[in-house]
Formats: C-alpha cells, sequence, structure tokens
C-alpha cells in the first residue's frame, strides 16, 4: 500500500531543476507527482514516476543522488473540507505529518494527496479502514 | 618621537648589543631546554661555539612542527614557577601552539608595544580602542599591557557588535584604534550606516595587522576614517604583535632587531639572502625567557628594505608580507590549515574526502569562509531539515577547532573538480 517516493538532491542554482527533470524525460518516465523543498543553497524534489526504477537508474547514471521514500497516497474528497476530513483522520491517531504534496491528476473525482509520516507501515494500519488509500500501481497509472 | 632610545642605535652599538643577548640566549636555551640541547648536540654546535652575532647562521632552524611535536610546554626554558602567562594560536587541541611569559617578557613585550603606539603618535593622552580579540590570542592582551606602558588609556573593548564599538568611540573619546585591517573597514562602513562622519570623532590614527592587507586597504582605510593608518607584525611564537611596525613614513615595518633578529632567507637551501632580496622570515629571539626561539621559520615571505628610515630609527625594515610559504590562510586575524578543517569533515560519518573551501573578501568586509561540501548516497536526507542540522553540526565543529566561524555548503556529487595529484582545495578570491 505503500508508494515509492524518489527524493534528489540538487544544488539551487539556475537551470538545475530544469536538466534533472529533463532526464527523466528524455528516459520516456512520467512523473504524477512532484514538490521542491528549497532552502537558499540548495533544493529537494521529491517525486512519484510511472518507472521509479528506471528513474533511478537514469539519474544516478549522471551522478545524481536520489534517495526512495515510503510515502501513503490518500485519495480526499475535492470539496472544501475535504483535505480536513482526512487529516483529522491521522490526528486522531496521533500521526505527525512531516510532509505532504497533491499528484497531478485527480482520481475518478477525487484528488490524491502524498502524505510523508515517520511510520509509513505502522500508519496505514491505523488509517486503512477510514480513509481511501491507493496502492502504488495505482498512483503510477492515475 | 621615540618611545626608547634603543630605536636609534648605530650600528656597531646594535651589534655588540645583538651579540651580547644571543651568546645568552644560546647559552640559557642549552641550558634548561632539553629539546634545544638535543638539537645543537645533533647539530655539532656547543653555546661557545657562537661568540657574535656573525655566528647567528651556524645554528639549526626551528619550526612550527618542533613546537607540535613538544606541545604544550617542551620547548620552554624556564620554569612554570617563573612562567606568568600562557598563550595559543588556534588550531585542534594536539595542534595548538603554546606560549609563555616570564614577567620580563610581559614587561619587555609591553615596551614594544608602546613602541609602536608612539610610532602612531601616541602620548600617554590617547585613548586607545583596543578591538583585538581578548583570550588565548595575543592581539587583545598585548595591546593592552602597551597601552598601560605607555600610560595612555585603553579601552578594553575587544571585536563584534559594530554599532556599539561606533558609540564607544564617540562618547569615550578614543583617538588611535587598533584591530584587523579588515575589520576597520567594517567598522567604517557602521559607522557611515549610522550617519557618523569621521569629523565626530576623534580618532587620527590606526595600528592593523593580524592579517595580509594592502596598500589599496590602506588607502581606502585612511580614506573613510580621516586617520593614518599603520601596518604592524607579529606572530605568536615570537612574541604576539609588536615584533615589528611601520612609523609614520609608512614605508616598511621596523624590526626590533634590539629583542629579535631577522633573517630572510631561501626556503628551499635555508641559505640566507643579502638584503633587499624576497625570501622566508625567520626569526631568533634574543631576550625572551619564557619560550626563547632560535632561527624560528615563520613561513612569512617578504623582504628587507635597504637603506636607512627617514624617521631616524636604525632598525631595517622589513616589506610588508607577500605570502606564505605553506598553504596557511588567515582568516580575520585567525590562522587556519586547511589540514584541520579536513580533519573535522572527517570525522563526521559520511563525509566524503571532497570538499573546498572558498575564501573571500566582500568590499569594505570581513573574510568569509566557505566549506563546500559533496553530499554523499549517506549523507542525503529526504528532509531538509536533517541535512541543514548535518550542515550546522559542520559550521559548529569547525568554529569550536579552529576559532572561527564559516558557512558549511552542500553541493552535488562530483561537482567539486577532481584533480591529478594535489589537489586544489582552497580558492581564495580575496583582493588584498
Amino acid at each position: 500500500m505503500k508508494v515509492m517516493q524518489l527524493s534528489v538532491f540538487l544544488e539551487n542554482r539556475e537551470g538545475r531543476l530544469a536538466e534533472a527533470v529533463g532526464l527523466v524525460a528524455e528516459a520516456g518516465i512520467n512523473i504524477r507527482a512532484l514538490s521542491l523543498a528549497e532552502t537558499a543553497d540548495f533544493g529537494v524534489i521529491r517525486m512519484i514516476v510511472d518507472t521509479p526504477d528506471k528513474a533511478i537508474t537514469a539519474l544516478k547514471a549522471k551522478s545524481i543522488i536520489v534517495k526512495t521514500t515510503d510515502v501513503i497516497a490518500v485519495e480526499v474528497e475535492d470539496k472544501p473540507g475535504g483535505l480536513k476530513k482526512v487529516l483529522d483522520v491521522f490526528h486522531s491517531q496521533g500521526i505527525n505529518i512531516e510532509y505532504m504534496y497533491a499528484c497531478v491528476e485527480k482520481n475518478n473525482s477525487n484528488a490524491v494527496m502524498l502524505l510523508r509520516v515517520e511510520n509509513p507501515e505502522a500508519a496505514l494500519e491505523k488509517v486503512k479502514d477510514k480513509v481511501k488509500i491507493l496502492k502504488a500501481e495505482e498512483v503510477y497509472e492515475i | 618621537m621615540f618611545y626608547s632610545k634603543e630605536e636609534a642605535l648605530g650600528q656597531a652599538e646594535l651589534e655588540s648589543l645583538q651579540s651580547r643577548r644571543l651568546i645568552e640566549t644560546v647559552r640559557r636555551v642549552y641550558d634548561n631546554a632539553p629539546f634545544y640541547k638535543a638539537k645543537f648536540d645533533e647539530a655539532g654546535i656547543k653555546p661557545a661555539d657562537i661568540t657574535s652575532a656573525a655566528d647567528l647562521n651556524r645554528l639549526p632552524f626551528t619550526t612550527k612542527q618542533d613546537l607540535r611535536d613538544n606541545y604544550p610546554y617542551g620547548l620552554f626554558a624556564a620554569p612554570m614557577s617563573e612562567i606568568v602567562r600562557i598563550h595559543a594560536s588556534s588550531g585542534t587541541t594536539g595542534k595548538m601552539t603554546v606560549v609563555g611569559y616570564t614577567k620580563n617578557d610581559i614587561e619587555m613585550w609591553a615596551a614594544l608595544i608602546a613602541r609602536c603606539l608612539v610610532m602612531a603618535g601616541a602620548t600617554k593622552n590617547d585613548v586607545i580602542h583596543n578591538c583585538y580579540g581578548y583570550g588565548l590570542f595575543t592581539g587583545g592582551l598585548g595591546m593592552h599591557y602597551g597601552t598601560e606602558k605607555l600610560g595612555a588609556t585603553v579601552i578594553p573593548v575587544s571585536a563584534g557588535n559594530s554599532r556599539r564599538q561606533i558609540k564607544i568611540m564617540q562618547d569615550f573619546g578614543s583617538t588611535i584604534l587598533t584591530c584587523t585591517p579588515s575589520y576597520a573597514l567594517n567598522l567604517a562602513e557602521t559607522m557611515r550606516e549610522m550617519g557618523i562622519s569621521p569629523e565626530q570623532l576623534k580618532l587620527k590614527a590606526g595600528i592593523f595587522g593580524a592579517e595580509p592587507w594592502s596598500e589599496n586597504m590602506r588607502r581606502d582605510i585612511e580614506k573613510m576614517w580621516g586617520i593614518d593608518a599603520l601596518d604592524i607584525y607579529g606572530l605568536s611564537e615570537i612574541m604576539g604583535p609588536g615584533v615589528a611596525c611601520e612609523c609614520m613614513e609608512k614605508h616598511g615595518l621596523h624590526v626590533f632587531e634590539d629583542h629579535f633578529m631577522p633573517e630572510i632567507i631561501d626556503s628551499k637551501t635555508g641559505k640566507p639572502l643579502p638584503d633587499g632580496e624576497s625570501g622566508e622570515l625567520v626569526f631568533t629571539t634574543i631576550t625572551k625567557e619564557g619560550i626563547p626561539l632560535i632561527r624560528y621559520r615563520t613561513r612569512d615571505i617578504t623582504r628587507i628594505i635597504p637603506g636607512k628610515c627617514a624617521c631616524g630609527r636604525t632598525f631595517r625594515r622589513i616589506e610588508r608580507l607577500s605570502g606564505r610559504t605553506d598553504d596557511m590562510l588567515i582568516i580575520r586575524g585567525v590562522n587556519v590549515f586547511p589540514s584541520e578543517i579536513e580533519m573535522v569533515l572527517m570525522s563526521v560519518e559520511g563525509v566524503e574526502p571532497h570538499y573546498r573551501i572558498i575564501v573571500d573578501r566582500a568590499e569594505h568586509g570581513m573574510d568569509t569562509m566557505e566549506v563546500q561540501v559533496e553530499v554523499s548516497d549517506r549523507l542525503f536526507s529526504d528532509e531538509i531539515k536533517v541535512l541543514e542540522a548535518l550542515s550546522t553540526r559542520i559550521e559548529k565543529e569547525i568554529h569550536s577547532v579552529l576559532g572561527v566561524a564559516v558557512t558549511v555548503k552542500m553541493v552535488e556529487p562530483r561537482s567539486i573538480p577532481r584533480s591529478e595529484g594535489k589537489a586544489k582545495r582552497i580558492i581564495d578570491k580575496r583582493k588584498i
């Protein structure tokens, strides 16, 4: 039920993001979700792609540092309060969300959020009956 | 106006004084410092062989490595009961160079600083604004005691908090500023920002040292402050600031030859060079008791300016330092060896041996040092806070070891150029 996220380290300089994304594109990999966290000196791209293993090979070939992290994909109703409802479930279970971002496309009529929590395994057990969790393959194929 | 009559000694008188003092020093180190006894014995030299100043170059050299190998007190020639103060230069604990002073040493040092202050036109009516750091570093306390010796007033303000510095100058009536030249520029900028003009202050001169600077910087400092800016030279191993200082002629630094005998040598062969030729500066202390040093190799490059100085002082002058024979950097007055930074980096798990040190100085600003570290698979974390905590940790470690603040920047793998042979790790962009 976990989704594999790729994290890439990039220096914060002009054109670097385009170069990295270009490498993924050249390899025929489709990005399903992406977020960028940045500081003055560097940035970390977090992304979900349709073929993670292929992406890792392509990036590593260019000496780019890439790490995988497990995240959880949840469906969120696309209406006011939809996200709040999902977050309340995590909160009530005492699960702290470190960061989250959204998928590019909707699944059916629902938005898809990607959540990073400290222990995805345990978190899934606690929330799986209360929110709609998507499988990795489902996310890749949205 | 001189502080002491020795400053105008004739050639013959100076040589006879140096001869007497050199003979005494050689005897003292041979009898009291086992390190020197062993060194002289190995070189086949007996104290009795040294009969005049001209025999100086028969003696073996002393290096910084000797001080490190005999850390902390191994080269002291006086018992600890006679030592009244310790100073030390920056460096990792095992690598600090430690020096000790007897009561007489402190007195002598103070008198030499008093000479420097008089060179800058100071009398006991002056107020010395001393921004050199107080502590193990020799700058602060060295200047301090010299000011008191002269009978002038010292403000032991130390470095930092620039706006407060300007306010104190204004309110306390500081007349002479002592600090590093880059800090003088930095303070001048602050003064400007505060809307204060030099005419509103009583400052008339400054004695600047502990880092390399240039004629251009002198012009800037003099213009911005409306003062005379003089260069002072020293190193803790020999004494601290006040080994040599410029007079108002501003053409070279007079070496206090009645206490320190200078030589310029070819750093490769060790052969002494004639006045006028550029080479490595070597000092022999001839009055120090705590830790006298014989032919100490400073690694600083300069030359002795031939000819007499118009000020009337007869001590020979050295030119502004033009470089070093090793890779030591001087950052905001602190001596930094790249190897020390490397040691800190290598002690952090996951740090690759690929790093680069970028030194820069903003216009009218202080020196900055950036340490670039390549992110490795082991170091990289998906979480920004983890990466930031890591660079902060490295910054803190370097600061605690070197005593100088640096910024650590994480860079991409393989982004630091690899080189064949000796890696070019230092990029010094300072336009000094």
